[in-house]
């Protein structure tokens, strides 16, 4: 019964596997290679941005894991981002900075006489958002569709509000200032690719299956086994964990913390770079985050007054984000793919691509063939 | 052993009873339908078992168990599968995807595992292809293993739902309308493919049609209901001639052409 | 706490539960028919608090006006919305339309804030709206009333609308059954753009009148109250007209008599509305009118 691969195929597979191992490897050395470089020889502005790049595209992976592969429009990212950079924050500053800021109210014992190397409290900061995430996935995911949308809303809110009140714990909406800086390309890139990794291997597992069949059809993946509960409330979780990761590096990044950075405006940012990357799409989310940093730093002239020849073009603030907002409609009425649809880079796929041009040119050359006698009918 | 038992399973949707005191046996190994004008609860009762809905009153048992109100995931997981009257197959994943799907519940490797691509996890996931791509081509479904389901031709989307119910090894099969939007040469083949899996799984296949002729021909045991509570039951023969059937079916002449 | 301070948060709290009240129909009407939470609406609720300003503060129209203006161009926006960025998605999988309306929100947002500038403006308050009196020892603002009879009389004049005419029915009827009505030959599409044309009006008129009692306007200012709103229909049975007016009611005593009795919750007092939403979300969905719609399989 089983299909029994020759001996050549089994080792033509396993060579084409190790042979897609080795370019990714190379490509990941040469990718550190220039982490290196760039960190050392890059002005701050830019490596500001390298640094929003891998710190969005984290945001970007775990958003498409609840959204683009479980289908759960969750709105709650800020929230999770809020816990986790709040948490980093508070352990990493000094006791100095931690008793400049909060001067209208003492900070609480337990932390203010504390300071923590980057690594674990970036881990406490994943994990205390993940312990968010599960608190309120395990109610909120037994919604559908735009309840759940505005029930996780109404949470992150909910956080930022206690974020905003909370005076002897977050400095209320003071805000925390002076925080040190640990963010490098090697912290945000390092977990950006750790996110990526996880991700993408969940996804390509079983679970990461059911999770599609979660999405595509509840009833349907129900009636096969699937606890929905369960697979979402994993999706959320781990989702949670790497953003508040991304909260901590986000941060110990731009050293301050104002709380109303953490509005839903930073989820409805997340869910346009995940749709334009490609909902399904990893790959997709990645290179839309990265864009999306770019293109706004680079679009930042705009807001300020300019001139073209003679005209002089007043600066208009907010004008970028209008940018983005028309783009992400038009995306959504028109191109519902996104960028990458729903696939994946891959080497085999780069490289197809090379042959399909070289395939362009060659038939252009060759006379039709005629097709086979008997060409047997489905 | 009874494999499954109803019990004056009865269910009311407000005001509306759409199942009334229906009370039956199947017998493992069985293969048995349940037929009925439309709207006379066939699906409702599919539900009721497969656990979508909770019986008002009553109860069900699966291999002496009660599975009365128990989510369908858990009851899949004792081994009740089921497939849908509009076909519901998982458009975002491929024909192999879709029945390694099917194959989830049994896994046993945490997610963990599954994350870190440790060993333990890529083992299993090895062993779940290669089964999958075997009852793929036990059902002669093997070279599509990697299209999109909406590309298949109709029948063969049916086949793969079966398919995908099967990977869940169940030991009762629940097929709601196989037949529908079928030709007879479609329907036929179907019929043939369902006596297949009969025989070569460990099976008990309770079968919903509304279409008689298309039961008439391979199943020894046929239930009729008609608004919820069953007007009759037996081999095909008796059936045919029953005068409440005769009245429940008049003006859908579908089973006289036999 | 004494009786008159008691009344006069009571007051406060029935206007604040009409201006959510008002907003919250919109909500309410446009899923009752097309089962999506419109994200935009609250932002269109801050649209006619500002074409009112600008028609008062720019164009120095008198305010009655600038008011019925405010209303006629939110319902313009209103329907352009919903051609443009829902009805084209109305046959393709559902989260497509949630993320449509999530754009919109955004978009509308963005541009308030380019157009209207971030920085809040001050709402010019009709001075007769402005007058305070004493009612039986309670202090009053005379907007307080104005707004809990607007709602009210704006609310009895919808019911009647919707059961006695023939739109109306057809309404009803699309937000049972979709299809259904479509095959009986009612013009669901016009319908559809009446809902969301009637919905549109109500935010605005929600927004005037919001800018009335916080005269305060920025462009995020229909966020909050749009949530709210949605708590407020979500409360009260989703789909119900009635149901939103209930919900709406109960959410504004509700928010404003924490705030009475515990004033050091102050701070908090937006969680309240989704706490108020989660519990409601997990023990009662259909909410106080509203009925169960199970799936079909």
């Amino acid at each position: 019964m089983t299909t029994i691969q020759t001996q050549e195929q089994r080792g033509e597979r396993r060579f084409g596997l190790t042979h897609n191992r080795i370019l990714t490897v190379a490509s990941l050395i040469l990718f550190i290679g220039f982490l290196i470089w760039a960190q050392n020889n890059l002005d701050p502005y830019k490596l500001r941005i390298l640094n929003l790049c891998a710190i969005y595209a984290i945001f970007a992976v775990t958003f498409n894991l609840i959204f683009g592969f479980t289908g759960q429009l969750s709105l709650g990212h800020a929230g999770f981002a809020a816990v986790g950079a709040y948490t980093a924050a508070l352990l990493t500053m000094s006791v100095a900075q931690k008793q400049a800021n909060f001067f209208l109210e003492p900070l609480v014992p337990l932390l203010a006489n504390v300071e923590w190397p980057f690594l674990p409290a970036i881990l406490v900061g994943g994990v205390l958002a993940a312990l968010t995430g599960l608190l309120i996935g395990w109610p909120a995911l037994r919604l559908r569709g735009d309840y759940l949308a505005i029930a996780t809303l109404g949470f992150s809110e909910i956080i930022r509000v206690i974020c905003v009140n909370w005076q002897n714990v977050t400095n209320g909406s003071l805000g925390l200032k002076g925080i040190p800086g640990h963010t490098n390309l090697y912290w945000s890139w390092g977990w950006a690719i750790i996110t990526i990794f996880v991700v993408k291997k969940l996804v390509d597992s079983s679970y990461g299956r059911a999770l599609k069949a979660i999405r595509d059809d509840e009833i349907a993946a129900e009636a096969l086994g699937i606890h929905l509960a369960r697979h979402k409330i994993l999706a959320f979780t781990l989702s949670s964990f790497f953003v508040g990761v991304g909260g901590a590096l986000l941060a110990n990044l731009i050293s301050t913390i104002d709380p109303k950075v953490f509005m839903f405006f930073l989820a409805y940012q997340i869910v346009g770079i995940t749709v334009m990357g490609g909902m399904g799409s990893l790959t997709g989310s990645v290179v839309a985050a990265v864009l999306y940093t770019v293109f706004l730093e680079v679009l930042r002239p705009i807001e300020s007054p300019f001139s073209i020849g003679p005209i002089n073009v007043p600066g208009i603030p907010g004008m970028r984000m209008v940018l983005f907002s028309i783009l992400l409609l038009l995306v959504i009425l028109f191109y519902q793919k996104g960028l990458f649809g729903g696939k994946e880079f891959s080497w085999d796929g780069l490289f197809a691509i090379g042959g399909k041009i070289r395939a362009r040119f060659a038939r252009a050359s060759v006379p039709p063939a005629t097709p086979p006698a008997n060409l047997k009918e489905e | 052993m009874t494999i499954l038992l109803l019990d004056n399973v009865v269910k009311r949707f407000g005001g509306l009873v759409a199942v009334n005191n229906f009370s039956t046996q199947l017998q493992p190994g069985e293969l048995c339908a349940l037929i009925g004008p439309n709207g006379s609860g066939k699906t409702t009762i599919f539900n009721l078992i497969s656990g979508i809905y909770e019986p008002t009153s009553g109860k069900i048992y699966f291999d002496g168990l009660d599975i009365t109100g128990k989510r369908p995931d858990v009851i899949a997981g004792l081994g009740v599968a089921r497939t849908f009257q509009n076909i519901r197959l998982f458009k975002g994943l491929d024909v192999l995807g879709n029945v390694l799907v099917g194959q989830h519940l049994r896994v046993h490797s945490d997610p963990f595992s599954a994350m870190f691509g440790l060993p333990n996890y890529t083992r299993e996931e090895r062993m779940m292809r290669e089964k999958g791509m075997e009852l793929l081509e036990a059902l002669n479904l093997a070279h599509l293993a990697h299209e999109e389901p909406s590309s298949l031709p109709y029948g063969q989307q049916r086949k793969l739902e079966i398919a995908r119910a099967l990977a869940t090894e169940p030991r009762l099969l629940l097929l709601d309308e196989p037949a529908a939007g079928m030709n007879r040469t479609e329907s036929q083949e179907l019929m043939d493919f369902i006596l297949h899996i009969l025989d070569t799984f460990e099976l008990t296949i309770f079968l919903i049609e509304h279409q008689m002729r298309v039961v008439m021909s391979i199943c020894p045991r046929i239930i009729v209901i008609d608004h919820g509570v069953i007007i009759a039951e037996g081999a095909p023969a008796d059936i045919q001639n029953d005068q409440r059937v005769i009245e429940a079916y008049l003006g859908v002449g579908d089973y006289a052409s036999g | 706490m004494s009786f008159s301070l008691f009344m006069q948060h009571l007051a406060n709290g029935v206007s604040l539960g009409s201006l959510y009240a008002l907003i919250a129909i919109g909500y309410t009407m446009v899923y009752g028919i097309l089962r999506l939470i419109n994200f935009a609406h609250g932002d269109i609720v801050m649209v006619g608090a500002y074409v009112a300003f600008y028609g008062i503060a720019m164009f120095l129209l008198p305010w009655w006006i600038s008011f019925p203006l405010a209303i006629v161009l939110t319902i313009l926006l209103g329907v352009i919305i919903e051609r443009a960025a829902y009805k084209p998605l109305r046959e393709v999988p559902r989260f497509q339309l949630f993320t449509s309306a999530v754009a919109v929100s955004f978009l509308l947002e963005n541009l308030a804030i380019v157009v209207f500038s971030g920085r809040p403006k001050a709402f010019p308050r009709p001075p007769f709206m402005d007058q305070t009196f004493t009612l039986g020892g309670v202090r009053i603002v005379s907007y307080t009333p104005l707004i809990i009879i607007s709602a009210l009389l704006l609310f009895g004049l919808l019911t009647l609308f919707i059961h006695r005419t023939k739109v109306g029915m057809a309404m009803r009827a699309l937000s049972k059954d979709i299809e259904t009505t479509g095959l009986m030959g009612v013009d669901t599409d016009r319908v559809i753009m009446l809902a969301f044309a009637i919905g549109s009006a109500l935010a605005a008129v929600g927004g005037v009148l919001w800018a009335i009692k916080f005269p305060q306007i920025n462009p995020l200012m229909g966020v909050l109250p749009g949530l709210k709103a949605f708590i407020a229909a979500v409360l009260g049975g989703i789909g119900n007209i009635t149901g939103a007016m209930i919900g709406g009611f109960l959410l504004g005593i509700v928010e404003i008599m924490i705030v009475a009795f515990f004033p050091d919750l102050a701070g908090y007092r937006d969680a309240f509305a989704y706490t108020i939403l989660i519990l409601v979300l997990l023990f009662r969905p259909t909410g106080i009118m509203g009925e169960v719609e199970p799936e079909k399989v």
